[in-house]
């Protein structure tokens, strides 16, 4: 056997080994390890942010910071393929 | 002739206007039932991401300028972000729900699903993110298919 394909394989036997024991250490669903917040936003959500649906509370209110980043990675890279693309195109 | 054959156009033609719709009712919704203005965008996005497969690009190109997208996704950026900051002013802090409690407009506490006028400043930002999500994906999809197609791109 080459030396690649020693490698590869013992580097995939450790990935398998740690996937194996993720799965046979997982929380079984539905019941987190620390459930305090979530049961902080499903109880005062609708009172706080007067949103029924408390993902978008979440999104919008609670980490309104994470959204302002998620928008502007949009922008960039909105902005990244039309300076790329205008290039190529003249 | 651009495009797909006249069987893709029509049926483009039919579909478009209710991908629209669903699109724009989740976005409006945002705030009662799931969804939002990214998954709304998305809807909206991909919905005009057809009119481009079906039309060829250089025809959606010559109704709808790639221009004017950028345009409109900054004012989706800059309308999410002056939100932001009307919390700071008219509140105590950045991304304050500075709207919640008034008699006007989205000022109501949610009691179920039939009330839209609730949440206060969060329908807002929801349009505002929709608006930038849909000129930002359809602006790539478009500037893609343009710049790549065999009359106007670099492949001619």
């Amino acid at each position: 056997m080459e030396k690649r394909t020693i490698a590869a394989a013992i580097f995939f036997s450790i990935v398998g080994v740690f996937l194996i024991f993720g799965a046979l250490f997982m929380h079984p669903f539905g019941q987190p390890e620390d459930p305090e917040m979530d049961q902080y936003i499903i109880d005062n959500t609708q009172a706080q942010t007067g949103a029924d649906n408390g993902v978008t509370s979440v999104v919008f209110d609670y980490r309104g910071f994470d959204t302002l980043g998620e928008a502007t990675v949009l922008f960039t890279a909105v902005a990244g393929v039309i300076i790329i693309f205008r290039r190529l195109n003249k | 002739m651009m495009g797909m054959s006249k069987i893709v156009k029509t049926i483009t033609s039919i579909a478009l206007p209710l991908t629209l719709i669903y699109g724009l009712y989740v976005i409006a919704h945002g705030h009662i039932t799931p969804g939002g203005g990214f998954q709304g965008g998305a809807v909206v996005a991909s919905g005009l991401a057809m009119l481009v497969v079906a039309y060829g690009s250089v025809w959606t190109m010559n109704k709808i300028k790639e221009k004017h997208l950028s345009v409109l996704e900054s004012v989706g950026a800059i309308g999410f972000i002056g939100l932001a900051f009307l919390g700071l002013i008219f509140g105590t802090w950045f991304f304050n729900n500075f709207l919640l409690g008034n008699k006007f407009l989205f000022g109501g506490i949610g009691e179920g699903l039939s009330n839209i006028s609730t949440a206060g400043v969060l329908p807002l930002m929801n349009f505002a993110v929709g608006l930038k999500v849909i000129a930002g994906l359809f602006a790539i999809v478009l500037v893609m298919a343009y710049s790549t197609s065999k009359k106007e791109g670099i492949f001619k």
